[in-house]
């Protein structure tokens, strides 16, 4: 609500500036953006290995690039989805790290049902 | 995986519509449903953007709601959809009046230009373009597949303002033995193993003309989020060439090697980009134009209406760049066919509304769209599959019931 209030004043603001110089002087004028930034919130399932899953995953992308993806998937699913990130994303991933994070993926998001809570 | 009867679009629940309504007073996340399984998204607002699906946080990746695009051929800034790789992106230090852009590598006179220089001493063109996600639509793959799970709002229309890359390039004096141009914003990964996100065109596909250096969308500054101050505009292709934040053009004598182009956003090499459901390719080739597609945005799939009258249907179309030559619309499956009238042409990288007026009867109806370009390719009436989830553009049905 407080971000909404500010967005509202700069841009009243953007538009007296606008109304009242010539192109040029605006465009030398402007200010760069400075933003408030919504807070991550998404978390990672707790169940077994979820510690893992924080240190590693949470290094490049938040939690919920895991609890979008399509539920009811196969092992091998999240198997290729950790290879990619140690392969193609330079995760740092020990293998042994690497197989507990693909079992708890898989026991946490491969729930066919309801969404893992 | 999508459920026979849901709607291909996401439906504002009845929580999110009452907030968004009230002007957001507190409490629990609105969301959004996309029509497929694990479809829910909260609906947040990011910085210069109205509350858009949110589908992910870091970096943040939003999703345009379906609706938007019943609203007219242009896509609103503050309701184009967002889409970043990298975990430090967007940078948060951008600043229009420090920006440089370097124009260098295999050119004469190498370039180092601010915005005001590109404003002065370039002409302005201008372009009405549709930017669409290579994944627009994944989340209705069947089977499913890995990657952003995206309903059908990753896509947008803008009319973009900028400076032609061909006179940049011109004024760089490109070397003859030029084969490729690489492009490079200021996204960089936070990890020294990660590729750094950079994509290359063919030196004639950089040089045609039509390829842009864009300062304004919709006659504003890029929002952050679309790629202020600088964005590549890459008319009649796949978003992901669109570089945002761009300050590096590199004019290279052989093709790019950027892992952006070898081993990501590559399809199927062949004719329909697709393989056998579950069948990964054998060879690939980098994604390129955008396939033609056309969307009914009045009507809800499942949506019951009152049966007096005709049924106006309307909608959007696009293609890759040759234009949009015809939609036709069936009220009956896909059975009998029947042209809609074509709106105001806004050029043939822009989406082109259309509408159609039909009559139909008590009781349930299939309702199809399907778009023919100018260069005679024509919508799928099955979708296609490939591992990635690109490309999709099947004409998917629209239920009605009238009551």
């Amino acid at each position: 609500m407080r971000r909404r209030i500010r967005y509202g004043a700069l841009a009243l603001l953007a538009g007296l500036c606008a109304a009242a110089l010539p192109a040029a002087a605006r465009q030398a004028a402007a200010p760069p953006p400075v933003f408030a930034w919504p807070a991550e919130t998404s978390r990672f399932v707790e169940a077994p290995g979820v510690a893992k899953a924080q240190t590693h995953c949470l290094v490049c992308h938040s939690a919920d690039y895991v609890s979008t993806q399509p539920r009811a998937m196969p092992k091998a699913f999240w198997e290729g989805e950790v290879a990619k990130m140690r392969n193609a994303y330079g995760a740092k991933i020990p293998d042994e790290d690497a197989k507990a994070i693909v079992d708890y993926l898989n026991a946490a998001y491969s729930a066919p049902a309801a969404p893992a809570t | 995986m999508s459920s026979g009867t849901a709607d291909r679009r996401a439906v504002l629940t009845g929580a999110a519509a009452a907030m968004i309504g009230a002007g957001a007073r507190a409490a629990p996340a609105p969301t959004l449903k996309l029509p497929f399984d694990n479809g829910e998204r909260p609906v947040a607002a990011y910085p210069q953007k109205r509350p858009l699906l949110l589908l992910t946080e870091r970096p943040p990746q939003l999703e345009t709601p379906f609706d938007i695009f019943d609203q007219g051929a242009f896509t609103p800034n503050d309701a184009f959809f967002v889409r970043y790789h990298l975990a430090g992106a967007p940078p948060r230090d951008l600043d229009a009046a420090r920006h440089r852009l370097k124009v260098g590598g295999a050119v004469g006179r190498p370039l180092d230009l601010g915005l005001d220089d590109l404003k002065r001493d370039f002409p302005a063109v201008e372009l009405a373009a549709v930017n669409e996600c290579s994944g627009n639509g994944r989340g209705f793959s069947n089977p499913r597949v890995a990657g952003g799970q995206l309903g059908n709002g990753m896509m947008g229309n803008a009319l973009w303002r900028g400076v032609s890359l061909k006179a940049l390039l011109d004024r760089a004096g490109v070397n003859a033995s030029a084969q490729a141009v690489e492009f490079n914003g200021a996204d960089r990964p936070q990890l020294p193993g990660v590729a750094d996100f950079v994509k290359g065109l063919g030196i004639d596909h950089a040089r045609a003309g039509v390829v842009m250096v864009a300062y304004e969308m919709n006659g504003a500054a890029l929002p952050l989020l679309n790629g202020y101050p600088l964005r590549l505009i890459v008319p009649g292709y796949y978003g992901t060439y669109w570089v945002k934040h761009l300050t590096d053009i590199t004019v290279l004598e052989q093709q790019s090697q950027s892992y952006w182009m070898q081993k990501a956003y590559r399809i199927p090499d062949n004719d329909c980009a697709c393989t056998p459901a579950g069948v990964a390719a054998t060879q690939t080739r980098p994604i390129g134009r955008l396939n033609v597609r056309s969307f009914i945005t009045n009507l809800k799939d499942g949506q019951t209406t009152a049966g007096r009258g005709p049924l106006l249907v309307k909608g959007i179309a696009f293609d890759g760049g040759a234009g949009i030559e015809r939609v036709d619309l069936s009220s009956d499956g896909g059975a009998t066919w029947a042209p809609a009238a074509l709106a105001k042409d806004h050029g043939k990288y822009s989406f082109r509304e259309w509408s159609a007026h039909v009559r139909l009867g008590r009781g349930s109806h299939v309702l199809l769209a399907r778009a023919r370009s100018a260069s005679g390719e024509v919508q799928p009436l099955t979708a296609v599959w490939n591992q990635s989830g690109y490309m999709r553009n099947v004409a998917d049905p629209v239920r009605v019931v009238v009551a």
